[in-house]
């Protein structure tokens, strides 16, 4: 037998997803001393863009140009939504905080300050959101200024059509134009994906080589899409490389999972958060968790998929940012949702039968959405009567209950926003 | 000026028993047109449980019933081979189920003419590992499995060879009659809302549990009640036979084996209307309590599709339970109600579809004053090549041996190539029909494996697109359409690992897409 080795913190963050990465930020600002634990998560299926808030109410198709405001309406409306929790000026710190941190790494971000920006999908609709990775911010651009347009994809990357995305959006945007390329630096199989493509065009040779294919067809363009694959480590220095070639501004759109900004995303965080010594355990699951006589809580940690424990944490507090069932922070059975790790209650509806709508796409949103962790004004998940479940553990992102992240459009916002509510929350306790 | 065609026999309902009448009519040198609201077996056909019918089901209560299934059980065996999967079936026994029926079960079958053979329970359990250990007694009988997707498309498919027209997506609202016929028939094409007139010498209505709808609006009259069943498929195959309960028949309790997974039900539920066909929660839970009696590991198995059909019960429903109703058919001449060309086929099962498609054609003919015979006994279903897409396991095995190396896979779940694709939407072409999503996840396995269209419906829209089969936004309301149709058999399977994928889904095509919010442009139900 091996013996199981014990490690000890002031604070561990369980996640690694958008709101485990904001509070492992938010705690390094503080130099907390901080241990992260989490396998992938939503991430690597994500956008890059960043919502904070859009729609409201939802069962309407109101969305909102002004995201603050769309906020002060949304926490009078629903005194429940985890953004009551916070004061808009800690919202708006919050944000500010994270881009300020992304904006110093290989990742930044462009934003308006009281305004959404409409970007581009890869199914060639248009979404508002409040910050865009800079590689996708020419797009933005050039969709409110209706520039002329040229969209190109590549032979073998499937679920990203430039024909698809210009014929939906042509009404609006008529001087936009599709193209289809080989892509030049294509190995030898036919499927085509993202990660590889990123990979090549890290290499001088297969930009130019690339620069070479599509410039023939530049023809009027001012701007020039391109499916995210826009280089992996350097994504600004390849950008700029092909815009000086061909002489357009280049946006990336972004594509299905997986998603090259995703791993961006992902790895640019983690090299950040190592930097400012934040200690990750990476690809890894607290499989049990129980509290001492002092209050620290001791967590078992072991192999993602695996039941036995490798290694204990003993740590002074506890920022829950499990994420809901895609992130496996919740779980639902045939006859109920639990929160598997510490027993929570979980807020839900009182039978499965209301879980889901007949329609998938009905505008008032799945009831099973707004189940969750509720919290306390100190982010503490509470029990039916109110209290505080632990004084020293706080929860933060999509596992909390009362919103719905995907038809309010506020993922990340609500992901940074809690996060930084949470870790606030938390020194206090340290 | 509306468009007006005109054949000798309309047929309207695309299910089995109006792909039969079709295939028969066709087979006699009859011209025909077949009409479908929606697209083939949207009705009953598309929502049963695959079991071919050893019969035995009936010996206690409808021995006549019996009697076809049997007969009728052997000829398809010989006739439609590649739609049947002979299994073999079993009758068991758990404890706790009724001694009286048990023992006169055996009776029972000898009295139909039916095999049935008792077995060693520990044989049976050797064989069929996941029974119960609480079974009792348990009996072999000749029942089979049939893929109905494949014998419909093959029964239609044969029929347009012979120079039937198929028509999707049309619909029948209106019948303009002149004294006692019926001189023609308004249509309305649910995809373009264009409206057409189809004039015949003579109507059959095979529309199922419609037909008492089509005929009320001929100004006929059919006593119709409706009973919804449900049933459920798992993702994993449990069981080697088809396995019965040897009990009256009650809930969830038919386990009928396909391919490389289960199918059980069902339930049996009285509707007062078709508007509202779905599965829901609490008959869910209902099958997968009552099947776990028969089969523990139904418990805590995963289920990937739940779905409902609706039975037509002719002759005002049974006395305490719908499934006492004969499953017989019912075949109407209109002449008693005053319309000399409309004729009404329906009730029955699938296993029997064949004999009600003669029995109709033999009248139709009649009528029309055509000699020819039946000749369906005996020429056997041709295995089109065009339906070879939607059998289970086929894609797989193709793309292994034989793709060519510039194809790709669109549905990576079932491994459905893009040229599978193509080839389903040239066969639209010839019939002169704008391709959907949805008409060729019919015709294929596509989003049919574990990721139930999340991430194919996203592919094949971008194909479409680059082969201008969709333009402006169409796609928008292509991929909704397609992911709602599956959802609506995931809805109520949702807990564990599917309520994850439910989650990605809608973090796709709602968090990122924002596909919920685009206004909807045509009917997508
Ligand atoms: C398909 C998709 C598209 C998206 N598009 C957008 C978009 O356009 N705009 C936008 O703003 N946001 C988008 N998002 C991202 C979204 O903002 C966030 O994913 C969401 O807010 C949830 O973040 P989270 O950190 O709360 O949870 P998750 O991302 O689910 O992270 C949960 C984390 O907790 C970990 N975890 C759970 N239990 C344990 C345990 N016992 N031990 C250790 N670790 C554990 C998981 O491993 C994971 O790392 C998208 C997400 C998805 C999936
Ligand atoms: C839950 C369940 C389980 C079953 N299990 C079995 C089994 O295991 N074995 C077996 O042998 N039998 C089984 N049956 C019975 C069998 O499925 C049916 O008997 C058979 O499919 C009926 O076929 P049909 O063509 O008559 O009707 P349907 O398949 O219902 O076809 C009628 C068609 O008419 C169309 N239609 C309706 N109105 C219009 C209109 N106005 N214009 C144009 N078209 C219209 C409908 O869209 C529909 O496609 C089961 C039935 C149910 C409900």
């Amino acid at each position: 037998m091996t013996s199981i080795k014990k490690i000890s913190s002031d604070l561990t963050i369980i996640g690694t997803g958008m709101a485990g990465m904001a509070a492992a930020c938010f705690a390094a600002r503080h130099r907390i001393d901080t241990i992260q634990i989490g396998v992938n998560s939503g991430l690597i299926y994500s956008s890059g863009y960043l919502d904070l808030m859009g729609i409201h109410p939802m069962g309407t198709r109101l969305s909102w140009n002004n995201p603050w405001q769309a906020i002060d309406q949304l926490t009078t409306d629903n005194p429940d939504h985890p953004y009551a929790r916070l004061r808009k000026t800690e919202i708006k710190t919050a944000m500010h905080q994270f881009l300020d941190f992304m904006n110093t790494t290989e990742h930044p971000y462009v934003f308006s300050e009281n305004k959404n920006t409409e970007v581009l999908t890869p199914v060639g609709t248009v979404k508002q959101t409040y910050a865009v990775p800079r590689s996708m911010w020419a797009g933005a651009v050039a969709l409110k200024e209706r520039q002329p347009c040229l969209v190109v994809d590549f032979v073998g990357l499937k679920a990203f059509s430039a024909k698809q995305i210009a014929d939906m959006l042509m009404p609006r945007w008529p001087r936009i134009r599709p193209l289809r390329l080989n892509f030049p630096s294509a190995g030898a199989s036919v499927d085509l994906y993202p990660e590889q493509m990123a990979r090549s065009l890290e290499t001088e040779e297969n930009r130019i080589r690339l620069a070479n294919a599509i410039k023939p067809h530049i023809g009027e363009a001012k701007a020039l899409g391109l499916p995210a694959i826009l280089g992996l480590y350097t994504p600004s220095a390849v950008r700029q490389h092909l815009e000086a070639l061909l002489g357009v501004k280049i946006f990336e759109i972004p594509t299905i999972a997986p998603s090259v900004p995703g791993m961006r995303f992902k790895e640019t965080m983690e090299k950040a958060l190592f930097a400012q010594n934040i200690h990750l355990i990476p690809q890894k699951r607290v499989l049990s968790a129980e509290i001492q006589q002092n209050d620290h809580f001791l967590l078992g940690v072991g192999e993602h998929g695996s039941t036995s424990v490798d290694q204990i944490i003993e740590t002074r507090g506890v920022i829950l940012a499990g994420g809901r069932f895609l992130g496996m922070g919740l779980r639902a059975g045939r006859k109920k949702i639990r929160e598997p790790l510490f027993g929570l209650p979980v807020f839900q509806p009182e039978d499965r039968a209301l879980w889901h709508e007949d329609d998938f796409f009905a505008a008032r949103g799945h009831r099973i959405n707004q189940a969750g962790l509720e919290i306390d004004d100190a982010f503490r998940p509470v029990d039916a009567d109110g209290k505080p479940v632990y004084k020293n553990l706080v929860a933060a992102g999509s596992i909390l209950a009362h919103q719905d992240w995907m038809r309010q459009k506020c993922g990340a916002g609500l992901a940074i926003a809690t996060a930084y509510g949470a870790v606030a929350a938390i020194r206090k306790t340290l | 000026m509306k468009k007006t065609l005109q054949t000798q026999v309309l047929v309207i309902g695309g299910g089995a028993t109006g792909a039969g009448v079709a295939r028969d009519l066709a087979l006699r040198g009859v011209k025909c047109i077949l009409v479908e609201k929606k697209d083939i077996n949207a009705g009953a056909s598309g929502a049963n449980h695959g079991l071919l019918h050893s019969g035995a089901r009936y010996v206690s209560n409808d021995p006549e019933s019996a009697r076809e299934c049997r007969d009728e059980n052997r000829l398809l065996k010989q006739l439609a081979p590649d739609c049947i999967e002979e299994t073999g079936g079993m009758f068991v026994a758990v404890e706790g189920d009724d001694e009286q029926f048990i023992a006169d079960f055996q009776g029972h079958c000898e009295k139909a003419g039916l095999p049935c053979r008792p077995m060693d329970i520990r044989d049976a359990k050797d064989a069929e590992p996941a029974l119960s250990d609480k079974t009792i007694a348990v009996y072999a009988v000749d029942d089979a499995s049939i893929d109905p997707f494949k014998l419909v498309l093959e029964n239609i498919t044969d029929a347009q060879k012979l120079g039937c027209k198929f028509l999707r997506h049309s619909e029948v609202v209106k019948f303009n009659r002149q004294g006692e016929k019926i001189k023609s028939v308004d249509l309305i094409n649910n995809n373009t809302g264009a409206a057409f007139s189809i004039e015949a010498d003579i109507i059959v209505n095979a529309s199922g549990a419609w037909a008492g709808q089509i005929a009320a609006m001929a100004g006929a009259h059919i006593d119709v009640l409706y009973s919804k069943g449900t049933l459920l498929i798992t993702h994993n195959r449990i069981s080697h036979h088809v396995v019965n309960r040897l009990r009256p028949p009650g809930d969830a309790d038919i386990l009928v084996p396909g391919g490389t997974v289960s199918i059980i039900g069902t339930t049996s539920l009285r509707m007062e209307s078709l508007d509202q066909i779905r599965p829901t929660v609490s008959e869910v839970d209902r099958i997968v309590d009552e099947g776990a009696a028969m089969m523990p590991c139904l418990e805590t198995t995963r289920y990937i599709r739940a779905y409902s059909g609706v039975r037509p019960l002719l002759g005002g429903g049974g006395k305490n339970d719908d499934r006492s109703v004969t499953r017989g058919f019912d075949l109407v001449d209109h002449a008693r109600d005053g319309i000399e060309n409309l004729i009404t086929i329906t009730g029955g099962k699938l296993t029997t579809f064949r004999l009600m498609a003669e029995k109709t054609a033999d009248l139709v003919c009649r009528r029309i004053n055509v000699s020819a015979p039946c000749q369906t006994r005996k020429i056997p279903v041709i295995s089109a090549h065009e339906t070879r897409w939607a059998v289970p396991g086929f894609s797989p095995k193709y793309w292994f041996k034989e793709h060519d190396k510039n194809d790709l896979l669109l549905c990576e779940c079932e491994m459905v190539p893009q040229s599978a694709v193509q080839e389903i939407v040239d066969y639209f072409d010839i019939f002169d029909q704008q391709p959907d999503m949805r008409g060729i996840g019919k015709r294929s396995r596509i989003g049919k494996g574990s990721c139930q269209g999340n991430f194919c419906s996203l592919r094949i829209a971008s194909f479409l697109y680059d082969r201008d089969l969709l333009a402006a936004d169409q796609g928008a309301g292509e991929i909704r359409s397609f992911i709602n149709e599956r959802w609506k058999g995931q809805r109520c399977l949702l807990w564990e690992t599917p309520v994850v994928q439910a989650e990605l889904q809608e973090a796709m095509h709602c968090g990122f897409f924002g596909l919920e919010l685009i206004p909807e442009n045509r009917k997508e139900s």
